[in-house]
């Protein structure tokens, strides 16, 4: 066992994929000889060379396309996309072909790529470095989205997400690349070190996509999380004294529904929390699953606590940003309906 | 009198509208043979005239001449000529059976039928094709099984792509054919990884990408040229001008370039315009392309110079927006012909066994046809399952799609 970072662990789950198997390949903007603008892919290209990761023209659509191609010729393709943010440019890619290979050719293709992108806000990005685009895949059938929320998981669930037959959108919540953030920006950052899923094997393992993790065991309300709102929602249950469970999803195409069922059929309450704007939100899609689920286990409606229904502003960031206080809010509402 | 300082909008137009004289002298036409062939290895900047100008080798005699023949013999010509034949049988009866309702839609290839024929036999066993809709003859050349395009086109109960795919966009690994994906431009930048990766593999196989005069326009054709020619990635990046994108004619998306094939010299990749009515040039241009890509040269661009004699696609009517007389004033004429006429001089065909032939393909369009409608066309007969909408969406059917396949009663 080694402790890392979450930028440490993603690049040794891509250090590992690419030692295994020499058809994994990484590439993207700024990955090759620099290592990347977060330093995930630092190393890479000094030890397997530069044909195996290398640096990408400024073109999304290019990258994701000509990774498809790659996919389709055998190769598994790891790509970066610098920021979830500027993946617009490849979403006909994405959507229109990535997403329907298969289907489209009864397997006669596949495609299995992986699309690594830092998604999120927390790090005064504005609106064009702080997105949280995970519903725009979560609606698009042929594709897999994973969103982990610690360096233990990022690690497992990335080498899985290589390894796996479908094409992956792998979003990793930047605000949590060096430590466990809560919300809580005008505290000093706790680093990973200091974390218990901070602590990452230095070999090959994997965690199945599409299984989520109760992350705090509770019995009055169930909070739906994943990536940074995971943190905020426990600092939230710790600082209402509110006995919440909290499930870090993990994965949310496909996603953990008998977890999700399982927990608010105990609790009887639910709290969803995201990032991303709230209308057409992956919130909605959650609230809507556990009303059909769970409605006779429910003691009050659900409450969503997601990023409010604007672009996301530069100065404003922690009036933007969900919060613990907001999460708590929401707790304290939920409790007393 | 217009005020010298106010700007206007320039939006061109066609030469000529339905109702007018149909008029092509601003296509200029070199003589056959007049075109130089450069070696495989030469700067693009020491060729920068082919990009400009048409490759053509068979003349108007029939006769095959200058530094791009010589390249084929009877027997290949013989069997090329079969698969435009083949190729326009079998568009015949399927359009035919698009207006019967067997299927839905369809898309010929009427006066285009040398640029995939042709192109594929430049390709080796191996080779993949990024196609559009229009290159049937890919398939044809290669000789892929006629019914089995067929039970794709009626979506039948034998469909290789089990009802999913709209009718024509044919998927074949096996053929070097390329799930079609009816979104334009999209495979054009596919087909240019699919060429690095085998590079990266140090591999010996090439890439074709595919792509319309129209759909250049796309940004795709765009992120293609800057990635293949950044990594000399082994891909012939084909352009066919056929002249007309569904109503546009092909001067909205060429603008002011002067040729879609000019586009390449921006990026530093040879690029060559060819008759694309011309089975010989075709091939000929394409072998020269493939050559270079194997050789590890890097990519080609090639400008298919031609006429989409019919329509768009079944749900389209040219006449609408261009002369009716338009594909008969055409200056390149008819690619069947053209080789018939050739091989006519070359002492290897004659005008009877041409007829004996065109029956025999006929035929062999119309018993493939029959084994086709016994598995079933769209509205009649046999038919993939409803269960086959829910598999093959991911390797592993996922419990939120296996719930839903059950409330449909799979």
């Amino acid at each position: 066992m080694a402790r890392m970072t979450m930028i440490e662990a993603v690049r040794s789950a891509m250090d590992v994929s690419m030692g295994r198997d020499d058809n994994v390949v990484v590439f993207g903007e700024d990955v090759g000889y620099f290592g990347g603008v977060f330093r995930c892919t630092q190393g890479l290209q000094a030890k397997y060379g530069k044909t195996r990761c290398f640096d990408a023209p400024i073109s999304e659509s290019g990258i994701v396309g000509t990774a498809i191609g790659m996919a389709a010729y055998g190769l598994k393709p790891c790509v970066e996309i610098q920021f979830a943010d500027y993946m617009y440019p490849a979403y006909d890619q994405i959507t229109q072909e990535a997403a329907r290979i298969r289907y489209r050719s009864n397997g006669d293709f596949t495609c299995p790529i992986v699309l690594r992108m830092p998604t999120g806000g927390g790090i005064f990005g504005g609106q064009t470095h702080s997105q949280s685009p995970e519903a725009l895949f979560t609606h698009v059938c042929g594709l897999k989205v994973v969103v982990p929320s610690n360096p233990y998981d990022a690690k497992g669930l990335l080498i899985a997400s290589i390894e796996d037959p479908d094409p992956v959108m792998f979003l990793e919540p930047k605000r949590l690349y060096n430590g466990p953030f809560d919300g809580h920006h005008d505290r000093p950052v706790i680093p990973w070190s200091k974390h218990d899923l901070g602590e990452v094997p230095e070999g090959h393992y994997t965690i199945p996509i599409g299984k989520a993790e109760v992350r705090r065991k509770g019995s009055a309300v169930t909070v739906i999380a994943y990536g940074t709102m995971v943190h905020v929602a426990l600092a939230a249950a710790e600082e209402t004294g509110i006995d919440a469970e909290v499930i870090d999803l993990r994965s949310l195409l496909p996603l953990d529904l008998d977890a999700i069922v399982q927990s608010v059929e105990k609790t009887g309450r639910c709290v969803v929390v995201h990032e991303a704007t709230l209308t057409s939100g992956f919130g909605g899609e959650i609230a809507s699953l556990v009303q059909e689920h769970c409605f006779y286990n429910l003691e009050a409606p659900v409450v969503r606590v997601a990023g409010w229904d604007t672009p996301y502003p530069h100065a404003q960031e922690w009036d933007y940003f969900p919060g613990p206080a907001r999460v708590g809010r929401a707790l304290v509402e939920v409790m007393e309906a | 009198m217009s005020d010298p300082d106010r700007l206007s909008l320039h939006v061109p137009e066609p030469a000529v509208r339905p109702g007018g004289q149909p008029d092509f002298s601003n296509v200029k036409i070199p003589k056959a043979g007049s075109v130089p062939r450069p070696e495989i290895d030469v700067a693009p900047e020491e060729i920068r005239d082919l990009a400009y100008s048409i490759i053509r080798v068979l003349n108007r005699d029939g006769e095959a001449v200058g530094p791009w023949a010589g390249l084929l013999s009877d027997d290949e010509l013989l069997a090329g000529l079969k698969h435009m034949m083949t190729l326009r049988a079998f568009d015949a009866r399927m359009v035919m059976a698009q207006r019967q309702g067997k299927t839905s839609f369809y898309m010929q290839h009427l006066g285009e039928e040398a640029v995939s024929c042709a192109f594929r036999k430049a390709l080796n066993k191996g080779d993949m094709n990024f196609p559009t809709y229009r290159q049937a003859g890919l398939l044809i050349a290669d000789e892929y099984p006629m019914v089995e395009m067929m039970n794709q086109i009626f979506s039948n109960e034998s469909d290789p792509l089990r009802g999913r795919q709209l009718p024509i966009m044919y998927s074949s690994k096996e053929h070097g054919f390329f799930t079609i994906s009816g979104n334009l431009a999209t495979q054009y930048v596919q087909a240019v990884g699919w060429a690095m990766a085998s590079a990266i593999k140090n591999d010996t196989k090439i890439a074709a990408a595919w792509i319309g005069d129209g759909s250049t326009a796309e940004s795709d054709f765009h992120s293609a040229l800057v990635f293949a020619s950044t990594y000399k990635a082994p891909v012939i990046l084909n352009i066919v001008n056929n002249q007309w994108a569904i109503s546009t004619f092909q001067g909205i998306a060429r603008g002011g370039s002067g040729t879609f094939a000019a586009r390449g010299l921006g990026f530093g990749i040879p690029a060559l315009r060819v008759d694309g009515n011309d089975y010989l040039a075709v091939y000929a241009v394409a072998k020269w392309a493939a050559k270079r890509a194997r050789r590890n040269l890097g990519p080609t661009v090639i400008e298919y110079v031609t006429y989409r004699v019919g329509a768009h696609s079944t749900s389209d009517d040219p006449s609408a927006y261009r002369p009716k007389t338009e594909s008969e004033a055409w200056p390149l004429g008819d690619p069947v012909l053209r080789l018939k006429k050739h091989l006519i001089l070359r002492g290897a065909w004659s005008e009877e066994r041409h007829t004996q032939a065109e029956a025999e393909i006929v035929d062999a369009v119309i018993q493939a046809q029959k084994q086709a409608e016994g598995h079933g066309t769209l509205h009649a007969g046999g038919r993939p399952s409803v269960r086959d909408i829910f598999e093959g969406v991911y390797a592993e059917m996922p419990p939120h799609i296996r719930r839903q396949r059950q409330k449909a009663g799979y």
